[in-house]
């Protein structure tokens, strides 16, 4: 056929080496492993062929407290980020002086390291012997208690990481939206001002059905994010997530393969399968709801 | 409703760094428009017209000048409150509603004692879907409809709260050509049965021509003639406005007064009293030329070059050239059964005066002759 | 009709509640700001007060009257933060330069060549898109343990490198370039490779700059990999690094020193995107855009 076959998969080999190497291979691996019973990593290894591993999982407390953190996390960041940044983006789009400052600054944690601001985050909240933490001090000067909101109760810390959370994926979203918005014509806000309607109406009957696009595109991404949460809950509570009540499915996946409790890929691979499933079901479902809302 | 604009200047600043000075893209209007007229804002693109109507419709607040609706003065009131409707270029139709729901949107938008029961609602968006001639298209949304019939939409949901003003920008220029006279006529007649007052913006002087009941020419921001438009085609005010009006355009050609005799390069064409010696601009219609008898020797004749003839049917258009024409042909529009001979190197025309125009060669304003 | 009257006070009425909706809005606008730049603020801050004031202050003051540099000298002497530092610079430009050189290589063959198999392989690329990175780490973990790659630089990097929507965004992109441009090229006896790097390069360039900056943004924050990976301190990276200094750190709850340490690992980025503010935006609102 073609002369330039040969070269054109030369051109192809290093990608298709790295992503044989580092992701098909290992694929398809992961769902061997997680049927792999009683597998064992330094002589590798195993009993049997089961689903001992998923029943193992699923039985696992660790794992069902880092399903229920996952949850709440993702129940509690996508709708709330996801508003308060459509909220900011239509402030940003009204205005004209300051606007470019204010983009700046909103982008800023985009750039910035997840673990290392966290550290930040967790001694604003924290409380120690010598000081309640600045956000305990205003919570006094409200007339309320000191809380500890890195090493005392559970919802505390649920708050701190949900705030985290928003406050990390906020840029991206932000970035998104502003520029959705800018791009509808101003010509439909013309109309709409002719005809005296308004400013609510205007958003909910024009401006959004227009950005739902981006919209449901940002809901979807946010979700698979909030899923995949975990870094945040390592900058704020540390690597001993499962003590702190706060894994995450992802967290758990990690802890499974190394750290305290490590050394078990086959568990670890049940519980990327099952974190894999979740978020498929959950992203159909998103897809489903925004085809019966997006008409073109 | 009448419509009257009183010194209304709209300036921008300006958005090139170096030049500070402001733009004035509506500098001093100063005219009414009649209840129930249909009136063509007419200019070449840039010239302000859709500056100037988005000033009537309370988009743009004016520099200074005022704007009243009948005897009240608008000028401040935000759009919602003038009642006007308004036609955009590309139609702004809300793309994710029906046209239903887009007839009914500004009746929606309506709150307290005002507002409409949804079966009067449906009636009324009914009714005007029935005027625009929509009826069968209500539950498409507009990706579904071609261009003319979402103009119809447009022109339906500018309607349907019955407004004192309605305001078209540009309503044809996103239509194809058969459909724009089409479309055309569809205007004038949807603004006979409403009687409502309509202000239209267009660069298409023919379109402007066709349907107006009054014309309003307008360049660089300046309000350079308003009247019927047969009168400003007949007499217009200055070289620009006869420029602009007219297809085939004028003929324009640098001539001389020499006594009360005028010429163009050598040829004396035309006694005109009233104007003695000076330099003028010479605008002769197309239509304004009658073909001489190839060996009649006359005094005044215009001697051109023959390019070609082209048959228009009745009439054949002759294509010629002249040292002193500032184009580089002449058309003149005769008779077909006057035609030249077509193998003739040389045609001679004789010029009706009353196409003939003389504008000053330095302020181009129009210098009025007796014959 | 209405009287004037009733006019002036519908057009007050207007004016005042565009004037309280302005309002409305920068105030939440600033409040938002002041949320985001405040741990900026604090971190700051914090790092420049000295060890004593520090613990000293049961209610943090919100400024410091003696600012000092020594928790940033310590930063560097107590904890090896200049080892994390130039192995995040190692990591970050090693991974984005071989990462660029597999993904133009790969982008040009899809966008601009043809062979046999070409559709086939290019589906099965946009397959791997949807593969979410959590699952195929427990294998590379095991790999590159039984490898014995672990606390090395190619442990690191080498499945760090590849990016299929990066090579997906860069092909789309090649492909956007009509095909008259590579015919002229062929008869004036261009070969391929001069054609990429000479004219498909340049033209793209907006998308390099993109993927370079997502993915320098990228291995800068990595943490997760680098975690499993290392264990050594010596080949820790600023994420691993930082939080190793958070658990073992300065010897005792050093709060001011470990603030000086955040400050120097945020800096560069920050820099980074002040210096191309435009470009990393753009960037990253077009790479989230196609994903």
């Amino acid at each position: 056929m073609d002369k330039r076959n040969n070269k054109a998969w030369l051109y192809l080999l290093p990608a298709f080496l790295f992503l044989g190497f580092f992701m098909i291979y290992p694929l398809i691996d992961v769902f061997v492993y997680s049927f792999e019973e009683g597998y064992n990593s330094a002589s590798q290894t195993f009993f049997g062929v089961g689903t001992y591993n998923y029943s193992y999982v699923l039985h696992d407390p660790y794992f069902l407290q880092a399903v229920k953190n996952t949850f709440i996390l993702v129940i509690i960041t996508v709708p709330v980020s996801t508003g308060v940044a459509l909220l900011i983006s239509a402030g940003l789009n009204s205005i004209k002086p300051l606007k470019q400052m204010f983009q700046t600054i909103y982008f800023l944690p985009y750039v910035t390291n997840t673990l290392a601001v966290g550290l930040v985050f967790m001694i604003l909240f924290k409380k120690t012997a010598y000081s309640d933490g600045l956000v305990n001090l205003l919570i006094n000067m409200f007339g309320g208690g000191s809380v500890d909101f890195i090493d005392g109760p559970y919802w505390a810390k649920m708050f701190v990481l949900c705030f985290y959370t928003i406050w990390v994926v906020m840029p991206f979203k932000v970035l998104i939206l502003t520029s959705a918005l800018a791009s509808v014509n101003q010509q439909y806000y013309d109309a709409a001002k002719v005809d005296g309607t308004s400013k609510l109406r205007t958003f909910t009957k024009i401006t959004l059905p227009m950005i739902s696009p981006m919209l449901f595109y940002l809901i979807i991404t946010a979700f698979i994010g909030a899923f995949k949460a975990y870094s945040d809950a390592v900058a704020l509570f540390g690597t001993d997530l499962n003590a702190a009540e706060m894994n995450t499915i992802v967290g758990y996946i990690y802890d499974m393969l190394y750290g305290n409790s490590g050394g078990y890929p086959s568990y670890a691979s049940a519980a990327a399968i099952i974190l894999l499933v979740l978020v498929l079901t959950i992203t159909c479902i998103n897809s489903l709801i925004s085809k019966k809302h997006i008409y073109y | 409703m009448k419509v009257v604009l009183q010194n209304l200047t709209k300036t921008f600043p300006s958005r090139n760094k170096k030049v500070h000075a402001d733009v004035v893209a509506v500098n001093n209007f100063d005219f009414e428009i009649a209840d129930g007229e249909l009136i063509g804002l007419l200019g070449p693109s840039g010239c302000g017209k859709s500056t100037a109507l988005n000033l009537i419709c309370g988009l743009l607040a004016p520099t200074s000048g005022k704007i009243f609706f009948g005897d009240d003065d608008v000028t401040a009131l935000p759009p919602e409150n003038r009642g006007v409707g308004l036609v955009f270029q590309n139609y702004a139709l809300y793309p994710h509603l029906t046209v239903q729901q887009n007839i009914l949107f500004p009746l929606q938008n309506v709150k307290g004692a005002d507002r409409l029961s949804k079966a009067d609602m449906l009636a009324r968006a009914r009714e005007v879907a029935g005027l625009v001639q929509i009826d069968e298209l209500m539950e498409r949304r507009p990706s579904e409809l071609s261009g003319g019939q979402q103009q119809r939409v447009a022109i339906a949901r500018a309607l349907v709260k019955t407004p004192r003003i309605l305001l078209l920008d540009e309503p044809l220029s996103n239509l194809d050509a058969r459909l724009r006279l089409q479309t055309r006529e569809e205007l004038r007649r949807i603004q006979r049965e409403t009687q409502i007052t309509t202000v239209f913006v267009t660069h298409d002087q023919e379109e402007a021509m066709s349907i107006s009941d009054t014309i309003v020419v307008m360049r660089s921001g300046v309000v350079e003639q308003v009247g019927k438009p047969q009168e400003v085609y007949d007499s217009p005010v200055n070289l620009f406005v006869a420029k602009f009006l007219g297809t085939p355009p004028i003929n324009v050609f640098k001539g001389k007064v020499i006594g009360e005799t005028l010429f163009i390069g050598d040829d004396a064409v035309l006694t005109v009293k009233g104007v003695t010696n000076r330099e003028v601009y010479v605008g002769i219609r197309p239509e304004g030329f009658t073909l001489a008898d190839s060996d009649a020797v006359s005094d005044n004749l215009l001697r051109c070059k023959l390019n070609r003839v082209e048959v228009m049917g009745r009439d054949v258009s002759v294509v010629s050239t002249h040292a002193a024409s500032e184009s580089e042909t002449i058309r003149a529009i005769i008779d077909a059964e006057s035609a030249p001979s077509f193998n003739a190197a040389e045609v001679g025309f004789t010029v009706k005066p009353a196409k003939v125009f003389l504008f000053d060669s330095r302020t181009e304003k129009r210098v009025f002759f007796e014959v | 009709m209405t009287n004037q009257a009733d006019y002036y006070k519908l057009q007050s009425a207007a004016n005042a509640r565009r004037t309280v909706g302005k309002v409305i809005i920068y105030a939440l606008l600033a409040f938002w700001a002041l949320m985001v730049l405040f741990p900026f603020y604090w971190m700051v801050l914090s790092s420049v007060k000295s060890y004593g004031a520090y613990n000293s202050e049961f209610i943090p003051k919100f400024f410091t009257l003696s600012p000092t540099l020594e928790n940033y000298v310590s930063a560097f002497t107590a904890v090896p933060l200049g080892t994390y530092f130039m192995n995040t610079l190692i990591f970050t430009v090693a991974t984005t330069v071989i990462m660029l050189f597999v993904t133009v290589f790969a982008a040009f063959a899809f966008a601009r060549l043809n062979f046999r198999g070409k559709n086939i392989a290019f589906i099965l690329l946009l397959a791997l898109m949807m593969i979410p990175n959590e699952l195929v780490i427990v294998t590379n973990f095991v790999t590159i343990t039984s490898l014995d790659m672990r606390n090395t630089f190619l442990g690191l990097i080498l499945p760090s490198v590849t990016s299929v929507f990066y090579i997906y965004l860069l092909k789309e992109n090649l492909a956007q370039i009509p095909d008259e441009l590579y015919y002229a090229a062929k008869v004036d006896g261009t070969s391929d490779l001069k054609y990429l790097f000479r004219v498909m390069l340049p033209i793209c360039k907006p998308t390099i700059i993109t993927i370079v900056i997502l993915k320098v943004i990228e291995c800068w924050n990595s943490f997760v990999w680098p975690r499993l990976i290392t264990d050594d301190a010596s080949y820790f990276l600023v994420s691993n690094g930082i939080q190793e200094i958070r658990e073992n750190g300065f010897g005792r709850e050093n709060i001011p020193a470990m603030m000086a340490a955040v400050v120097v690992i945020s800096v560069p980025l920050i820099a980074l995107f002040l210096l191309f503010r435009k470009k990393v935006m753009a960037g990253v609102a077009r790479g989230g855009t196609k994903g």
